[in-house]
């Protein structure tokens, strides 16, 4: 909502300087989000005469003007070709910033001789786009007057962000009221006088929509309109908006001074009763923006005989609207149902100023004022005859009573104010107070925000701005007694516990957007309906299934930065199901490139799966998981995750029903569609798959049972089948002597050499731990037979000779 | 006989001085006191010799024996530590070469991450619990529960992101604040009966279809609520100003409530932060200007009745802060799309290394480590 100052003064007696009003309004809730003074614009340019010219020594096109201002003569040179002595025109003095462009004037040599100051043209100064020549002031001001009072530009023009609650202050009148209510000045009485006329004419005015409860219409006969007058153009200009005709610019004037959208009709191109009414099925028309509108019978209408004029409370029709050539015209001053202009205007995504005030709520009785005061506007800038208005339906009922507990203020702010006060600011403000234990306030037509539903917040909120919060008492909350209690739940300090971990692990954490491509969404089989109905791009369109594809996407645009090694995780949603609540809790990493940059120590080589299921046993451990009693089993066919290899991939699990995990490289096709050029590998972690712990479970440790005896270990090489397992080695050697064997490692795998094909040769120490005598060599002997036998037995495979 | 036994000791001692290496060394020991040596040959001497001469020169020469043989032994030290110098000598490595080798030194934390855990150990240590919702919302809970009804203009100035799905008749959203976890929050503590009274933060992604430099089509939020019996405005006002304090490590921060509007409050403020610039610097918490950092007020009583608490008896404040421009302040990552590009010489920049886990008894911030890579690479 912009207006100037002077505006502001048609309704607000006040004595504040800008600064103070600026500051106040922010302060009542009227934030000011820009203010363009022209006193500070033009600081540096004042009213200057050319006294004489001389030709440039160097240059023809070039004059070296003395130049007469409010400090004395000074010399600068000049290019404009209407540069010549006795022009009045405007200096621009060192130090000046040159709308324009933002250049600081300073004192400058053109073609070796030194110009001070510049006479400026209606372009550099940011005011037409008249390049060819500088200003040239008629009316002769004196020399020395500030720039912006001799080109009526006096006007500081502000800017404030009204809140969709306050329809009231979309009309300067209604700041005004809110200035004078904090003690700013006083607001002016209403200049709007009833419209006098007795006879009736013009069409017959109907309402037949709920969205329409009163239709006022006024008939002036014999109207000359032209361009409105300076002093309106100037008012609308400040603000922005184009002056069109006197006609219009009334209209809009008064929807910025009242916050009351009107609409003048050429009578002429009417024909019949005009009518608000629901727009019929396949009914069309051709709007101010020149866009032709399909309309719904869910659309408010205003009508004639005829057919659709508008759509009502939003835009008017280009075909009834007043042109230069208008004589006759009908005013429409109604009201709209909030609701229903919302829902048209949003329908038919038409942004206008009258959608934007009657969605909001324009105050119903400002439909007789409204039209008292464009009626007067019309006739004293275009003339014309003046018939009785007349009014369709009846104005609805805007009275609203609130009952008050004055001690609510303190209750809900903490702030102590005298009930005087209070009384008095809701009365500036336009309520009605009645005290007494519970105050009775009604509430002004123009403040439909106003609840009475509240428990009075709406009051206090009306007080306690006016008064001002600075002096709202900070006051701590009750603190509980004693430390401070763990507020995290488990699955918040699981996600932290796992962040930590995996950075720990040279992992760097992204976050990376909740929305994927479709192609990617697809890949990772997204569910039904998760697909965005607006997306801010088409890579952003669908919720994602998994946090790989965001992490994938990454790293092919760091490889494309040339990174040589990518290890990037993430902790975040995966949305299953487009429910409410269908989102699950996971961790994912994934590594490309090379495992390690290239180093002295030792070749490059490739991230591998067993680098991302080291990754993933991480994560879990920091969710409390003893890794190593976890299984590593191939994906489910039935999972439906097939975006890993499928020989090189699992799944971590104790109950293979419910991974806790999965791992592996990434699938190579899915590689290629992500523009993937290295090798990668990728984990995915769900927390919730790890149960809690028992309430119950102690925090001390089980005791410690330490042998005094040496260990000692042996170890055992076997040829076995290339699919072998290691796991199934390692548990077919521990169930050898589960009593003595404390720890079997694999710590040689490898294939080739003089190995058959198709065999593999699986090396295994095996570590015996004593607990109540020294071992004989037969026991010994015995315990390694039994660990043979057992491996062989599991794998068919031999021991090594 | 004693003349002979010092000559030769004079004669040994010279040959064990003179001695270059462990070689030379054994040959004057097998030279004295081999079998054959001459120290062993005069010893023998002693076997054919009277008792009165033997009485006379027995300590003699086992004194002779044993001088030497000390000799010998100090003089292998010394030989023996003389190699082994040497032999350091030519063992040396480049002790210049890179150690980090493997890129676990790399690892690091996303700011967003690092500032939410320095938001909840705040908020933590003023009692506020942490809750989360969904980022998948109906329009109840984003928006008619926080009295935001369908056609109010301020659904509007949400830039919604609808999903083509619905749930009762209405198009399924994303949540454009944390707000909607105000009113499940509630409505939980109901059924379980944890509550009211109510003392939460809930910090989570949030959605708007917009997008330029200072803001990208998710962000991230932290929403606090505290409903008891008498929670008024003094006690938002306190909570805010111990909260930005605690977070931007300063002494105080006096914030000003500027009143405003949102639909879940009445009344409703923006908070406003004091700041400064000290050339490209800004300074927060002191200084003339003004800076927005959220939302804020007193809890709206119908927003109390949709999560089924009894507004005549409960009230509470609430407020809303974006997560990623604290840490933007804070910690000085200008571009706000940058925090969601994923791009590895940022996350490294900006990163906070893994053992910096912050917390109120060490400070949140880690000065000291702020920016510093894990070893020198």
């Amino acid at each position: 909502m912009k207006f100037t100052l002077s505006w502001l003064h048609d309704h607000l007696d006040t004595e504040a300087a800008l600064e103070e009003i600026v500051e106040r309004l922010t302060l009542i809730g009227l934030e000011v989000e820009a203010l363009s003074d022209p006193a500070e614009t033009f600081a540096n340019f004042e009213v200057a005469e050319i006294i004489a010219t001389e030709p440039h020594p160097e240059a023809d096109r070039l004059q070296i003007c003395t130049v007469k201002s409010g400090g004395g003569e000074q010399k600068l040179v000049c290019g404009a070709p209407n540069a010549r002595a006795g022009l009045i025109g405007i200096l621009a003095q060192q130090g000046a910033v040159i709308p324009s462009n933002g250049m600081v004037l300073g004192k400058a040599k053109i073609r070796g001789v030194t110009s001070n100051g510049m006479m400026c043209s209606g372009a550099e100064l940011g005011l037409s786009d008249d390049h060819d020549g500088i200003i040239e002031l008629q009316d002769a001001p004196k020399i020395g007057t500030p720039a912006a009072e001799a080109l009526g530009l006096a006007d500081p023009m502000i800017e404030i962000g009204i809140t969709p609650n306050r329809p009231d202050c979309l009309g300067v009148r209604g700041i005004a009221r809110d200035l004078a209510a904090s003690g700013l000045g006083t607001l002016k009485d209403d200049k709007a006088a009833p419209i006098k006329a007795d006879k009736k004419a013009g069409p017959a005015i109907a309402v037949d929509s709920d969205a329409c409860p009163v239709f006022a219409g006024c008939y002036i006969e014999g109207v000359t309109n032209a361009p409105s007058p300076a002093w309106l153009q100037a008012r609308l200009k400040a603000i922005g908006l184009n002056p069109i005709n006197a006609l219009v610019d009334i209209t809009n004037y008064i929807s910025y001074d009242r916050g009351r959208p009107l609409h003048v009709y050429d009578a002429d191109k009417l024909s019949g009763t005009v009518r608000a009414r629901a727009a019929e099925k396949g009914e069309s028309f051709v709007a101010l923006d020149d866009a032709t509108y399909e309309l719904t019978p869910n659309d408010c209408v205003i009508a004639d005989d005829k057919g659709v004029l508008g759509l009502g409370g939003i835009m008017g029709g280009l075909a009834s609207g007043s042109t230069l050539e208008t004589k006759n015209v009908l005013v429409e001053s109604a009201w709209f149902d909030p609701v229903s202009i919302a829902l048209s205007g949003r329908h038919h995504n038409i942004e206008s100023d009258a959608r934007y005030r009657f969605e909001r709520g324009v105050d119903p009785a400002s439909v007789e004022s409204g039209l008292n005061l464009a009626v007067q506007m019309i006739v004293e800038i275009c003339g014309g005859t003046v018939h009785a208005p007349q009014i369709g339906g009846a104005v609805p009922e805007s009275d609203k009573i609130v009952s008050f507990a004055p001690a609510r203020v303190q209750q809900l702010t903490g702030l102590d104010i005298a009930e005087s006060e209070m009384q008095a600011v809701l009365e500036k403000l336009g309520f009605g107070v009645t005290t007494g234990k519970s105050w009775r306030i009604s509430v002004p037509s123009w403040r439909p925000d106003i609840d009475a539903d509240t428990n009075g917040a709406d009051i206090v909120e009306e007080i306690v701005r006016i008064h001002g919060l600075d002096e709202v008492p900070a006051t701590p909350l009750p603190q509980r007694d004693g430390v401070a209690k763990p507020t995290l739940t488990l699955a918040q300090r699981r996600a932290a516990l796992m962040r930590r971990a995996l950075a720990a692990r040279g992992l760097i954490e992204a976050v990376t957007w909740s929305f994927i491509s479709a192609a990617q969404a697809k890949a990772f089989h997204v569910a039904e309906g998760l697909q965005l109905a607006n997306p801010i791009s088409s890579e952003l369109s669908h919720m994602r299934p998994s946090l790989l594809p965001g992490l994938m996407a990454a790293a092919a645009r760091n490889r494309d930065r040339g990174a040589q090694s990518i290890n990037l995780f993430e902790l975040g949603h995966e949305f299953k199901a487009a429910t409410p609540g269908a989102q699950r809790f996971a961790a994912a990493g994934l590594r490309a490139g090379l495992a390690a940059p290239k180093n002295w120590r030792g070749a490059a080589h490739n991230v591998d799966a067993y680098q991302a299921r080291a990754d993933a046993e991480a994560a879990l451990a920091a969710c409390g998981v003893a890794t190593d009693g976890l299984q590593v089993l191939p994906i489910p066919e039935d999972s439906g995750i097939d975006w890993y290899h499928p020989g090189r991939s699992g799944v971590l699990a104790r109950n293979p029903r419910e991974p806790m995990a999965v791992f592996g490289e990434l699938h190579p096709a899915l590689l290629k569609q992500f523009d993937i050029d290295v090798a990668a590998a990728a984990f995915e972690v769900w927390p919730d798959a790890v149960p809690a712990p028992k309430d119950n479970s102690a925090i001390a440790r089980a005791a410690l049972a330490l042998s005094n005896l040496q260990s000692l270990s042996r170890d055992f090489a076997f040829e076995v089948a290339g699919d072998t397992k290691a796991a199934d080695m390692v548990r077919a050697a521990q169930a050898a002597d589960k009593k003595l064997i404390s720890q079997v490692r694999v710590f040689d795998v490898f294939a080739g050499g003089n190995l058959p094909d198709g065999m593999k040769s699986v090396a295994l120490e095996v570590t015996l731990q004593p607990r109540d005598k020294t071992l004989t060599d037969a026991e010994i002997e015995a315990v390694a037979e039994n660990v043979t036998a057992n491996v062989e037995k599991a794998t068919g495979g031999k021991l090594r000779g | 006989m004693s003349a002979e036994a010092d000559k030769l000791k004079t004669d040994i001692l010279a040959a064990i001085a003179a001695a270059e290496d462990a070689a030379a060394l054994e040959a004057v020991r097998v030279g004295a006191l081999g079998k054959k040596g001459t120290v062993s040959a005069l010893l023998k001497t002693l076997g054919g010799m009277s008792a009165e001469e033997r009485q006379t020169n027995g300590p003699l020469f086992n004194a002779l024996r044993d001088a030497v043989s000390e000799a010998i032994a100090e003089k292998k030290t010394t030989i023996d530590a003389a190699a082994l110098n040497a032999r350091l000598a030519e063992e040396t490595l480049d002790m210049t070469l890179p150690v980090a080798t493997d890129p676990q030194f790399e690892g690091r934390i996303h700011p967003v991450s690092q500032v939410m855990e320095e938001i909840a150990a705040i908020f933590a240590d003023m009692g506020f619990d942490v809750a989360e919702g969904p980022d998948i919302e109906s329009g109840f809970y984003n928006f008619t529960a926080l009295n935001i009804p369908e056609a109010h203009p301020a659904r509007q100035m949400h830039d919604t992101f609808y999903l083509n799905a619905e749930e009762d008749g209405e198009a399924l959203l994303l949540r454009t604040h944390t707000s909607p976890v105000q009113v499940r929050t509630m409505q939980n503590g109901q059924a379980d009966n944890s509550g009211p009274p109510f003392r939460f933060i809930a910090p989570g992604r949030t959605y708007r279809c917009d997008s330029d430099q200072t803001h990208t089509p998710m962000f991230h939020q932290v929403e606090g609520l505290v409903v008891d019996e008498t929670t008024h405005m003094g006690h938002l006002k306190y909570t805010l100003e111990a909260f930005l304090a605690a977070f931007f490590e300063v002494s105080d921060i006096s914030i000003r409530f500027r009143p405003s509007y949102f639909p879940f409050t009445e009344p409703s403020m923006e908070i406003d932060m004091p700041c400064r610039r000290d050339g490209d610097r800004l300074i927060v918490g002191e200084g003339d200007d003004w800076m927005e950092i959220g939302g804020s007020g007193m809890v709206n009583p119908h927003v109390l009745r949709h999560a089924c608490i009894d507004a005549d008896k409960y009230q509470g404040f609430a407020f809303g802060m974006g997560i990623d421009r604290l840490a933007m302040l804070k910690y000085g990552a200008p571009d706000l799309r940058a925090f969601f590009e994923a791009d590895l010489r940022w996350l490294k920049h900006y990163g906070f290394l893994p053992i910096d886990v912050p917390g109120l008894a060490g400070g949140l911030s880690n000065k000291s480590l702020a920016g510093k890579p894990g070893t020198g690479q």
